[in-house]
């Protein structure tokens, strides 16, 4: 079974982030690492590849500069070869262009059994993008799962609900969204991140794969205006002596909570 | 010209429409014009609640085993091919409008703006405002292309206020042929029992995070939230370590919350959590860390062991 991974190389959230003043978009300089929630897209990739008993594990990613960084730790998690999508042109792109570039980069692997995302990016999560792709690809999807497994060729997911959570089951080929703790990312062997360097990294452009308009001329938004939010003003700050939960509840008492 | 018709996705939870979505609606009737309403489901049961609130029509989909995404879509699809011709389409940000967005928006080439807080409507030009970097920063939208306009919303961004309108008109839409796009099906519907309010409408949310040390500590959590008529939430950490469901979380991947009391228990503050909590009216932290970043946003910070507060706060409580 072949399965591709969408996976998004974001800046660190530890750094704080900034807005690019000239053009309002996300700042992608420097180093990028592999977004966090889509570890555990990779990892579901590899136990569903391997509990298959066969095929190899494909990695889709759109960035700026040529950035690789994010992608080796995925392809050190065990992912065989990645298809890059690196283009100044992209800068500004919408939702719905980056689902129409991920759509093409999948075709450019010649598709898979299984596509899997994570639910939405830890840096602009729109949240959109991989319900975007199913639909682009004309594929079923069954987003927000929480349980995934095959079972004779059949996709067996448990997904999240407002209330609770339904049990679907999606012939193959198909498109999911998996949540954050659907499995325990595995930590890249020492192997594994020797191997990821020499692993193929496919770079392409959007013109090399036919996706036209992209960028702020293929968005049908556009920044109207940046703004500080009004801040949040600190209030009392007091060390425990044993006693603190008495403020609590005189805290409490004063806005008629209790 | 301007905004003439106006869909609201509604999403519909224990058989009733959420806040979230009766807070579209209230906001939709003061942008001008007519309020349709969209629901995955029975739209007679709804009709009266989403009257209430301002819409003059419900649009009924019978999804069946579909999903509801790409069945409600499909449905939408072909009722603007048909000759309705909505000028702007609300969602919330909910798991059901993102999807049923997300593949309309594909289906009209339509670009799709998430997250926000706000809309306003100027002539025809039409922009909506999301927070970004945890809510420092807001950054307004404009759209560009053609009507209809996609845009979701996070709970709590307006007040539902009812309008006393009469209960809407129900039209029933057939689910159109969904092709290879409609072989996942549902096979069973599990609604988790849950007591007390519903996280995203509590009065008081009490969270826990890391700083309880282990799963088993939640407990206090729990109690303390019942003691305030509250709901228990928690932080990322705990939700990913498998110690409390999803349905818990909250933050910019979970539930955003915007209580009059809200208590943050063993939790540092990173900017994940902080998104989904800052709109509380009053907030309470209790950490051992004095440097935590909850602190920064408290109005009442202890700096101490949750081990040790809460069992006293608690016992204070249960004593009333």
């Amino acid at each position: 079974m072949n399965v591709i991974v969408c996976v998004k190389q974001i800046p660190d959230p530890a750094n704080p982030g900034a807005l690019d003043a000239s053009s309002n978009t996300l700042e992608r300089k420097g180093k990028l690492i592999l977004d966090e929630s889509d570890s555990y897209g990779v990892e579901m990739a590899l136990q569903l590849v391997d509990a298959a008993g066969g095929g190899e594990v494909s990695l889709v990613s759109m960035a700026p500069n040529s950035e690789t960084a994010g992608l080796r730790t995925a392809l050190a998690m065990g992912a065989a070869k990645a298809v890059l999508v690196s283009d100044p042109a992209l800068q500004g792109s919408d939702a719905l262009t980056t689902a129409k570039i991920l759509a093409a980069a999948i075709q450019r692997l010649g598709g898979a059994d299984l596509i899997i995302a994570a639910t939405e990016s830890s840096d602009g999560y729109t949240g959109t993008v991989p319900e975007q792709l199913a639909e682009v690809l004309g594929l079923p999807s069954v987003t927000f799962s929480k349980k995934v497994a095959i079972e004779g060729g059949v996709l067996k997911a448990d997904r999240q609900t407002e209330d609770g959570y339904d049990e679907v089951t999606c012939p193959l080929p198909a498109l999911i969204s998996v949540t954050a703790g659907v499995v325990e990312p595995r930590y890249p062997s020492f192997k594994g991140i020797m191997a990821a360097k020499s692993k193929p990294v496919d770079e392409v452009t959007a013109a090399d794969l036919g996706v036209t308009p992209v960028g702020w001329a293929g968005a049908g938004q556009q920044i109207s205006n940046v703004a500080q939010a009004e801040a949040r003003a600190a209030g009392e700050v007091i060390e425990d002596d044993g006693e603190t939960f008495g403020k609590i509840v005189t805290f409490l008492e004063g806005l008629k909570v209790i | 010209m301007g905004i003439s018709n106006i869909w609201v996705f509604a999403q519909v939870a224990n058989g009733a429409p959420t806040s979230g979505s009766l807070e579209l609606v209230t906001k939709a009737r003061t942008l001008g014009g007519s309020v349709s309403v969209w629901v995955a489901g029975d739209g007679a049961s709804v009709a009266g609640a989403l009257g209430e609130y301002g819409a003059s029509k419900v649009f009924a989909v019978d999804y069946g085993q579909n999903l509801a995404g790409v069945a409600v879509a499909s449905a939408m699809k072909a009722t603007i091919d048909g000759g309705e011709s909505p000028d702007l389409i609300m969602f919330p940000q909910s798991y059901e409008g993102r999807d049923v967005m997300a593949r309309l928006s594909v289906k009209l080439g339509r670009t799709v703006l998430t997250n926000s807080v706000d809309i306003e409507v100027d002539g025809d030009s039409v922009s909506a405002t999301t927070p970004i970097f945890g809510g420092n920063t807001l950054v307004t939208t404009t759209f560009t292309g053609g009507a209809p306009y996609l845009a979701a919303f996070r709970p709590k961004s307006f007040n539902p206020e009812t309008s006393g309108g009469a209960a809407a008109a129900v039209q029933a839409v057939n689910v159109p042929d969904l092709g290879a796009t409609g072989t996942a099906k549902i096979t069973a519907v599990h609604v988790e029992e849950t007591t007390g309010p519903k996280l995203d409408e509590a009065n008081v949310v009490v969270s826990g995070g890391r700083g309880l040390g282990e799963s088993a500590n939640y407990a206090m959590i729990e109690t303390l939230a019942k003691l305030l008529k509250g709901a228990p939430g928690a932080s990322r950490a705990i939700v990913d370590a498998g110690w409390v469901p999803y349905s818990y979380q909250v933050g910019q991947t979970g539930k955003v919350v915007k209580p009059s009391v809200y208590i943050a228990a063993g939790i540092s503050g990173a900017t994940q959590h902080m998104v989904g909590m800052k709109g509380s009216k009053n907030i309470i932290a209790i950490n051992k860390d004095k440097e935590a970043p909850i602190f920064g946003i408290a109005d009442l910070g202890i700096v101490g062991d949750v081990h040790k507060v809460l069992p006293k706060l608690i016992e204070a409580l249960q004593g009333r």
